[in-house]
């Protein structure tokens, strides 16, 4: 009997799909459901000159910070329970990033729409005014053709050459359900680049999708997908509920460790340096360290 | 009873929130949070409040508290449809505002490499620009009302009427909240009005306290007090452990 493909990969195997000087949309928003697992393993590589496309968290810091970062775009960058990224706000007080691309949330939305319409751009009321047009001063208007003759922003496609996300359960051929409550926008990143990869929680047998939860959760569809990673904990430090929420004590220490030269340092060797197998052993040593 | 500065601040933020009907309240923080919530109890039962994650919450919870009735789902996706669509009055936090009613939440400094980076532009720009906007400004100074703001992430009045019909015609800076007073955008040209101070403040306090021009005519009242019932709602129900003194310290 024949059946969709399976397209399960290795960490590895997925950064090794990825060229230096690619355009990359990370899912998630903030520090909730991101592919921090993928992200780690882009940090062990030696990828550089990347455009990262994302709700920014915790996965821009680490990227900026090992300047692996050539271009942003981004509404914003945040830790949630912390409201400012320190690795992010480094680099960009430093000059750490050299081309930075920063949008008002709804213009980055439909950015994404653009893309995942395959239409040059849409136009939006948000952005007009602001500075975000000044700033970008590439960013151009579009004059409505109707009687209302309204200029609104013409925001331009975000294309993207690869889409990292990360979900709760998948099954072998790409097929992803997010059991939290919130999708954020994973579905579109899928949609608006060449190839995408998708990490999650655990991966079951298709039936096993909908034993415990409804089809309008089934955000992803393999259609959209090109490999399948099962990583246990694989958006950690972020949150990636209901299988467990944001690791605060550990974000907390990752953001202590940024503001210092030192402190970082020693950060990275304790938990950056090795794969992701010494990664989350670390952390449970961390874990436990702090329980004492 | 006598009200403290923080709760004088919370009634007033209500007031913002009290003509909107039957919209989504979108407030930042913690006083807005709870002025929003103090108006759903008293003014404007209609308001449609979330626990500022993915639901809208059928109740009135407390501050902090997360389980309650859930009367809707409003994950970010639709979000940004509901900001699209208009009906969404914001109250946003202001790193910098100026005397048109540009703010900023972006970044100190210039752009290209800020000399302090904070959130970026976030939706600031989207929700000037589609409706009905707001803004709290816990401890007024002249870092905050300054003559012009570095980076504009909420879009004032002139400005939008620099961009065009498509960016006035959904335009509208309703009040700034100030642990000193209420204003509003309606001075000359759209500019910063003084509307009221409260008790136990100056119009010379504000003035002092504002690194840009204030208009302020004829004789400025005070900021209502809260009612009796206002103040049991904020002490008994919805902030029992008066986060809000940590706002607005007494």
């Amino acid at each position: 009997m024949t059946g969709p493909r399976d397209k399960q990969m290795s960490l590895d195997d997925v950064v090794g799909e990825l060229k230096d000087g690619m355009t990359i949309g990370i899912g998630g928003w903030g520090s909730r459901r991101k592919p921090m697992a993928l992200v780690r393993a882009i940090l062990r590589s030696d990828l550089r000159d990347l455009t990262i496309v994302s709700w920014g968290g915790p996965d821009v810091g680490l990227l900026a910070r090992a300047g692996k970062v050539r271009k942003l775009v981004y509404a914003f960058v945040s830790l949630d329970s912390i409201p400012l990224e320190p690795n992010f706000q480094h680099a960009r007080q430093s000059g750490g990033i050299p081309d930075v691309v920063e949008l008002d949330e709804g213009m980055f939305l439909t950015g994404l729409r653009a893309a995942a319409q395959r239409v040059p751009f849409l136009p939006t009321r948000a952005g007009l005014g602001s500075d975000v047009l000044v700033n970008q001063p590439w960013l151009k208007t579009v004059t409505s053709p109707y009687d209302d003759g309204e200029e609104l922003v013409a925001m331009p496609a975000l294309n993207l050459d690869v889409a990292l996300v990360h979900l709760n359960r998948a099954d072998a051929h790409g097929n992803a359900a997010y059991l939290g409550p919130d999708p954020y926008f994973d579905d579109l990143f899928c949609m608006a680049a060449d190839r995408a990869f998708l990490s999650c929680e655990q991966i079951t047998d298709t039936a096993g999708l909908t034993v415990d939860t409804p089809v309008q959760r089934l955000l992803i569809s393999r259609m959209m997908v090109d490999g399948v990673v099962e990583t246990p904990n694989g958006a950690h430090f972020t949150s990636c509920v209901p299988d467990y929420d944001r690791d605060e004590p550990f974000q907390k220490a990752y953001a202590e460790a940024a503001r210092d030269a030192d402190a970082w340092a020693a950060f990275e060797a304790r938990f950056l340096q090795g794969d992701e197998a010494a990664y989350q052993q670390a952390v449970t040593a961390f874990r436990e360290e702090a329980a004492r | 009873m006598t009200p403290t500065p923080a709760e004088v601040c919370a009634a007033a933020i209500a007031d913002a929130f009290a003509d909107d009907g039957e919209i989504f309240a979108s407030p930042m923080g913690l006083l807005p949070t709870l002025g929003a919530r103090l108006a759903k109890l008293t003014s404007n039962p209609d308001l449609l409040i979330s626990d500022g994650e993915t639901v809208f919450l059928g109740g009135v919870p407390p501050l902090g508290a997360s389980a309650d009735v859930v009367e809707g789902w409003i994950p970010f996706r639709r979000v940004f449809d509901v900001v699209a669509w208009g009906r969404r009055h914001v109250m946003m936090g202001a790193t910098q505002i100026d005397q048109h009613g540009n703010q900023n939440i972006s970044a100190i400094g210039e752009f290209a490499q800020p000399k302090r980076m904070l959130l970026g532009s976030r939706g600031a720009p989207g929700n000037t620009i589609n409706h009905r906007t707001s803004y709290w400004v816990p401890k007024h100074s002249p870092r905050v009302f300054v003559p012009q703001v570095d980076i504009v992430s909420g879009v004032g009045r002139a400005r939008a009427e620099q961009a065009g019909a498509a960016a006035t015609r959904f335009h509208d800076l309703h009040r700034i909240v100030s642990n000193l007073g209420v204003f509003d955008l309606q001075g000359p040209d759209g500019t910063l009005r003084l509307l009221s101070v409260h008790p136990g403040v100056t119009t010379d306090d504000v003035v002092e306290a504002s690194g840009c021009p204030i208009y302020i005519e004829g004789d400025v009242p005070e900021t209502r007090q809260p009612t009796m019932s206002e103040l049991v709602l904020i002490r008994e129900v919805l902030d029992p452990r008066s986060l809000r003194d940590r706002e607005v310290p007494s």
